[in-house]
């Protein structure tokens, strides 16, 4: 295909999206990024009342009020879901970004798995601590602490990118204010859930709360989990895991979330139980 | 899952009445997440008869006949005043009065349990009688405006609600009540009110004298067609201004109205067939007048799941909401009640955020002064994902200015409406240093001027009963 057929398509693609949103509703500058929360707003149907369409759509991260082509979603709902999955790829598939994390005062270890592939495919390796991680934490890292928290990007960096410098703080300052020691707070990369189980018996504590980012969604990706076991040990059941989920800036505020985490890791530590052996 | 029980006491012009109201509250958070407690059932499990009022004058209340028939409801009931955990005894219409205020509030205080308010005031009766009638919740499971008019004795509180919210309030004097009659037509009371519509249609009305039918209806068609008015069907007159009740807001929402509702005990006299003058007054009558009304009846009218207990139901299942459940408080402080809320301005709220510059500090003298209390609630709006260092710039603000600003021991209260009090609660002590008590609550809308009262934290203490008041006797 030679560039000008290209660039007819292209400009013929643009015009009947423009078609979509001037005739469905009113066209805006929302639009102009058509995978924004603004511009999903927008119904794209003449609805009878669609004061309840709005909201309707108000409650719901659901592809709704969106119309078909025949069988199929129209162009704009099409490329908004390639829109958000790309976003949910990018998500799992970048970095954090290391001058975060030495921004935040942390250093990095690593996995068994070496790079983004064998950590996507061998979830075994995305628990395990490489050897030099484990010689590095044992290093670096005050021993035997009541709790030791740290990062894992998990399957969202993004998560990780936009939540941790607003919980860590946070949930350090909180625990210390509750008079428990806090071990030495690190970045594991390429690190999974079950990863705690072996940072627990490399380092000595009681509580191991890791903040990891979720498998993306087409609704957001950047949610972000903090796990917390007690006294976890190499194959231990999951349920003694208990779980804070949902903390980004649509569910629970990153802040927010980090107070509470304290007072879920207090009550841990009184009842020396975590997952459902806890008392909620 | 945990219930409270909440008690209603309505003292209005004509009628007295006590309801119960079971609240349930649970965790739909879920077991993953951070718990989020709501309000999941609101249920009225006793219902008082309706009373007439005790009354020592025509405007004056007798304390003590109230106090029996409350005690006798309780009894009936068979609930004690320790069960009730919270509610409000809400004195409208006519009967509110200061000198009614205080001597019902002093008859009842033992009887309303530690956690009942005395509130009122036109507007608020309004709000509450819209959300007792079923005009609230229709709207919201519509998705439309409707507007509730709550005819009682001496006053129609109006409220227009869209989806929920209350986009106008408003009252007018008219009522049943405002004109009372001997058997024989004998006239033996003429509100003010009632006398300037009387004056307009020149119905000559005395009291002493008798009157006739045909000079009552003219009346009623008249208070009628000043509703009409008043929703907006016709254009207004000079007369409707003189009969908007006193210390009320001018009802105005410039929405269409999708459906409207009637509440109050005359709206039980519009659908039915009945004597001309049962109660000794021109209820019925101007139930009749209403429904003849050609303007009103084109309105879609919706059937209110309560009539004459609208006011009741509402005041003693409606004015409790419950606060976030991610907060931060100091034991054994609550319950407290009546604190006077000073809302700060999203631009005040910004500076608290950024420099601290002391501002603050005056503001909360000269609103202490003007309150004359030795506690205040601050209330702002906050921010839906707040960086950590922005949240402990807040703390130290607020910490700083409220600790000079406020008397020696006195705890600091905070009250937000995004999700952010349990982080600035924490940060807020590491400020203080053990130096003050904090109470940091959230999911909450205050306005400049409210009162809140904060009840026994429930559900092993993650969420606190709240009542929020716009008005409060002085």
């Amino acid at each position: 295909m030679d560039e000008k057929l290209v660039a007819l398509i292209v400009e013929e693609v643009l015009k009947q999206l423009g078609a979509v949103n001037g005739g469905g509703s009113k066209s805006c500058d929302a639009c102009e990024d058509i995978a924004s929360a603004a511009c999903k707003a927008i119904p794209m149907i003449q609805a009878e009342d669609p004061d309840a369409l709005l909201r309707m759509k108000r409650k719901t991260t659901a592809r709704i009020g969106v119309g078909k082509a025949g069988a199929r979603l129209n162009t704009q709902t099409m490329l908004t879901l390639r829109a958000d999955h790309a976003k949910a790829r990018d998500a799992v598939f970048v970095d954090v970004d290391q001058k975060l994390i030495e921004d935040m005062g942390l250093f990095t270890v690593q996995t068994t798995c070496e790079d983004k592939n064998s950590f996507v495919t061998r979830p075994d390796m995305g628990r395990k601590l490489s050897k030099e991680a484990v010689r590095t934490l044992k290093e670096n890292c005050v021993m035997n602490p009541d709790v030791q928290i740290y990062a894992a990007d998990g399957l969202s960096s993004t998560a990780i990118q936009v939540n941790l410098p607003k919980i860590l703080p946070v949930l350090i300052d909180s625990l210390k204010a509750k008079g428990l020691t806090v071990g030495t707070p690190f970045f594991l990369r390429f690190g999974r859930v079950g990863s705690q189980e072996y940072v627990a018996e490399t380092l000595g504590a009681k509580v191991v709360c890791v903040l990891i980012g979720e498998r993306p969604g087409l609704a957001t990706a950047e949610s972000m989990s903090a796990y917390i076991a007690y006294n976890a040990y190499v194959g231990m059941p999951e349920s003694k895991r208990t779980v804070v989920s949902n903390i980004h800036k649509d569910g629970t505020a990153a802040v927010e979330a980090g107070a509470y985490v304290a007072d879920v890791i207090e009550k841990i530590l009184e009842q020396k139980a975590s997952g459902v052996d806890l008392v909620k | 899952m945990a219930s409270i029980l909440s008690v209603g006491i309505d003292i209005g012009t004509s009628t007295t009445q006590v309801i119960f109201s079971r609240i349930d509250m649970e965790n739909m958070g879920g077991y993953f997440s951070v718990p989020r407690v709501s309000i999941v059932d609101k249920q009225v499990v006793f219902k008082s008869p309706v009373y007439l009022t005790p009354l020592k004058t025509p405007i004056l209340i007798d304390g003590a006949a109230v106090r029996e028939l409350v005690a006798g409801a309780y009894r009936q009931a068979g609930y004690t005043p320790a069960d009730v955990n919270t509610g409000a005894v809400i004195i409208t219409g006519e009967s509110a009065r200061k000198e009614n205020a205080a001597e019902v509030l002093s008859q009842l205080s033992d009887f309303a349990g530690e956690f009942v308010v005395s509130t009122a005031g036109p507007d608020l009766e309004s709000i509450i009688a819209g959300k007792g009638s079923g005009a609230y919740q229709y709207s919201m499971d519509n998705a439309c405006t409707a507007v509730n008019l709550d005819i009682g004795g001496g006053t129609t509180n109006m409220v227009m609600f869209k989806d929920g919210e209350v986009i106008a309030k408003g009252c007018l004097d008219i009522g049943g009540r405002l004109i009372r009659l001997e058997k024989d037509m004998t006239v033996t009371y003429i509100s003010p009110a009632v006398k300037a519509v009387a004056d307009e249609v020149g119905a000559a009305i005395e009291v002493g004298r008798r009157t006739d039918y045909g000079t009552l209806k003219r009346i009623t068609d008249k208070m009628a067609d000043l509703l009409a008015q008043a929703l907006g069907a016709k254009a207004q007159e000079a007369l409707i201004y003189r009969i908007q009740t006193p210390e009320s807001t001018w009802f105005e929402s410039g929405e269409p109205i999708r459906a409207i509702c009637f509440s109050g005990g005359v709206a039980d006299c519009i659908a039915a067939e009945q004597d001309d003058i049962p109660y000794g007054d021109i209820g019925v009558l101007l139930g009749r007048s209403i429904a003849q009304n050609a303007l009103l009846k084109r309105y879609t009218c919706i059937s209110g799941s309560e009539t004459i207990r609208a006011t009741v139901v509402g005041a003693g299942t409606y004015t409790t909401s419950i606060s976030g459940s991610t907060i931060d408080y100091a034991q054994g402080l609550l319950p407290m009640k009546n604190i006077p809320a000073l809302k700060l301005s999203a631009q005040e709220q910004s500076a608290c955020f950024g420099v601290n510059t002391g501002e603050l500090r005056q503001k909360i003298r000269w609103f202490m002064e003007q309150s004359a209390s030795d506690l205040i609630a601050l209330a702002m709006t906050g921010e839906q994902d707040p960086d950590y260092p922005a949240v402990c710039r807040l703390a130290e603000c607020l910490s700083t200015e409220m600790d000079a600003a406020l008397p020696q021991g006195k705890p600091l209260i905070v009250i937000l409406e995004h999700d952010m009090a349990k982080v600035l609660g924490m940060a807020m002590r590491r400020q203080l240093g053990g130096r003050r008590k904090v109470i940091c609550l959230d999911s909450i809308k205050v306005e400049q001027g409210d009162y809140v009262d904060m009840g026994r934290p429930v559900l092993d203490g993650m969420v606190i009963p709240i009542v929020v008041k716009t008005l409060l006797f002085g």
